[in-house]
């Protein structure tokens, strides 16, 4: 129980907490923007990784390949909603069978489960070991680069026409058909882009830990909704502007870990992690039903006689 | 202007539920025409008004608005030529946008959604404008969430959402059953109004006799999925609502008419 240990540990868990914020970010835009429970992010959170090391190796140059795991990501992304459009699936098992498909091509693109990758040999965006470092390598301040200027781009998309059109399929589905959107196209789009956010979260994620593994992504779902959840519950009351929204779930994410590394530093074990996260997003989930089941307040009558 | 021609619909096709809600009904309408259809529960109003929209395909049968065939057109390309309102306040509106994002939305009905801004400060100043027409005090409030806003109020910004962009055809499905008498009757006064200003061709489901002979040029009745009343013009004005409920005990062959129509 040594505080020092305890504070060597928040660089790490802020850097994590950023690289994750990325992936959560994802997750919000069909959890909360869409309105859909997408659950390809488990396969896509190593798809990024396995692509963006394989690139790296072949001799692509970084920028190039992280747009390629972002291409790969949103080609998950594709295969989702076109299961769900096109095909009828519920999104849910839409998601189910496209990460369960990932699993397979995670393992072809890398060719084992778990595929290191050198960061003496190649000039990494991002690795742990300069997360102690005052330097301009250090992957707080490259990470939080990257997501300032994602949540600008963000917020730029989702204020145009197309972006606009995104936000009202998740808000009234039948209500946007009316007014001439596509629903299915911009649900397919939205998953596009989620997924496409994800597998860079998943390159990032891989730099940083020098490795991308099969199973990385195990999870990933549950750990994006709790950063989505922490930021809503810590933030939401101040941060009601979209840009603000995205920059909120960023920080639920930095947050998880920061309590990630103090479970850890209390002596529990890191194994314990994911029933923890489980529990504590089921938690979260369930407070707004109960909240409406056992402490509904009186509703004034007449609200529509005001109009 | 629209042109329904025998159309068709069954549900549930083969199953204990199967019922067939249109049965070859036709139905044409003049440009400028404002036809109000009252008809019992059943009847297929409801069935017809999202034939027309195109919620799902027709069995049989063809639907044409002013010339194009859209018998076989996707919902959301049927949206270029039709403004709709539903029965349910919630489902007109984007409740977790704001009032000026909604409107935005229905301003860009059946043009291409690209990443141009999607709403311009021109634009703000003229949905204000619009918003006066109402009479409801939302223009002071452009950038409130429309789930704040009151089922009437609602009702009121999904009329003006559907009528933003001047619709070849409006279809009102049953748009003030949900409200109180006095919204009902101030929604209805705005209906009035902008379908008169811009000369609109309207289709209006009511359940309320009288509101179906008072507004509109026309009046269609509906039974088991067809048209079986259809009068306009002089005939329509000196019409009263016994004069309705006797006509349809004839046509239906039953005096139901009394518990199903008269609601008002």
């Amino acid at each position: 129980m040594n505080p020092i240990a305890l504070l060597n540990s928040l660089p790490g868990a802020v850097s994590q907490g950023f690289i994750w914020g990325i992936m959560a970010i994802g997750v919000y835009i069909t959890y909360r923007i869409l309105d859909v429970a997408d659950l390809t992010v488990d396969g896509t959170m190593c798809t990024g990784g396995a692509v963006f090391i394989m690139l790296t190796m072949a001799g692509w140059s970084i920028p190039a390949a992280l747009l390629a795991s972002f291409a790969a990501g949103m080609l998950a992304g594709l295969a989702t909603g076109l299961l769900h459009t096109a095909c009828g699936i519920p999104a849910i098992l839409s998601g189910i069978l496209t990460q369960l498909a990932l699993y397979s091509v995670n393992l072809r693109i890398m060719g084992k489960a778990n595929q290191p990758i050198n960061a003496n040999n190649y000039r990494l965006l991002v690795s742990s070991r300069n997360v102690r470092v005052l330097s301009t390598e250090n992957p707080i301040l490259v990470v939080g680069v990257v997501c300032i200027l994602l949540i600008a781009a963000l917020y730029w998309f989702f204020g145009t026409e197309l972006g606009c059109s995104l936000r009202s399929t998740g808000s009234n589905s039948a209500m946007s058909r009316a007014q001439g959107i596509n629903t299915n196209f911009t649900t397919v789009l939205g998953l596009m882009l989620s997924n496409g956010l994800v597998a860079l979260s998943s390159a990032l994620l891989s730099q940083y830990q020098g490795f991308a593994d099969v199973s990385m992504g195990r999870g990933a779902i549950v750990i994006g909704l709790a950063a989505v959840i922490i930021g809503d519950v810590v933030f939401g009351k101040l941060f009601i502007n979209f840009a603000l929204r995205l920059l909120s779930v960023v920080f639920g994410s930095v947050i998880y870990y920061a309590v990630y590394s103090l479970v850890i530093w209390l002596g529990m074990n890191g194994d314990d992690m994911k029933l923890i996260t489980s529990l504590i997003v089921a938690l979260f989930l369930s407070i707004p039903y109960w909240k409406g089941k056992y402490f509904s307040k009186p509703v004034k009558k007449g609200g529509a006689a005001n109009a | 202007m629209l042109d329904v021609k025998e159309i068709w619909k069954t549900f549930n096709a083969g199953t204990v539920n199967e019922k067939t809600a249109l049965r070859g009904l036709s139905l044409h309408l003049n440009d400028g025409d404002f036809a109000t259809v009252i008809g019992g529960n059943g009847a297929g109003k409801s069935t017809l008004l999202n034939a027309v929209a195109g919620v799902w395909p027709v069995d049989a049968g063809s639907i044409s608005i002013g010339g194009v065939d859209l018998t076989h057109m996707p919902e959301h390309k049927r949206a270029k030529y039709i403004g709709r309102v539903f029965q349910d306040p919630m489902l007109g509106t984007a409740a977790t946008m704001q009032i000026e994002e909604n409107l935005a939305l229905a301003a860009r009905r059946g043009k291409r959604r690209s990443l141009r801004i999607g709403i311009t400060k021109a634009e703000r100043e003229a949905y204000i404008e619009r918003l006066k027409i109402l009479d409801l005090g939302l223009e002071d409030r452009l950038t409130s969430k429309v789930g704040l806003l009151s089922g009437g109020q609602r009702q009121a910004l999904t009329l003006l959402m559907a009528t933003l962009i001047k619709p070849q055809l409006l279809l009102l499905d049953e748009h003030t059953a949900a409200l109180d008498p006095k919204t009902a009757a101030k929604v209805l006064d705005a209906t009035d109004r902008i379908i008169e200003k811009d000369h609109l061709t309207t289709l209006m489901i009511t359940h309320n006799m009288r509101d179906a002979i008072q507004h509109g040029n026309r009046l269609i009745m509906m039974y088991e999925g067809r048209i079986v009343i259809d009068v306009s013009g002089e005939e329509k004005k000196k019409l009263t609502v016994p004069q309705l409920l006797e006509l349809f005990s004839k046509v239906s062959g039953s005096d139901e008419a009394d518990d199903k129509l008269l609601l008002s």
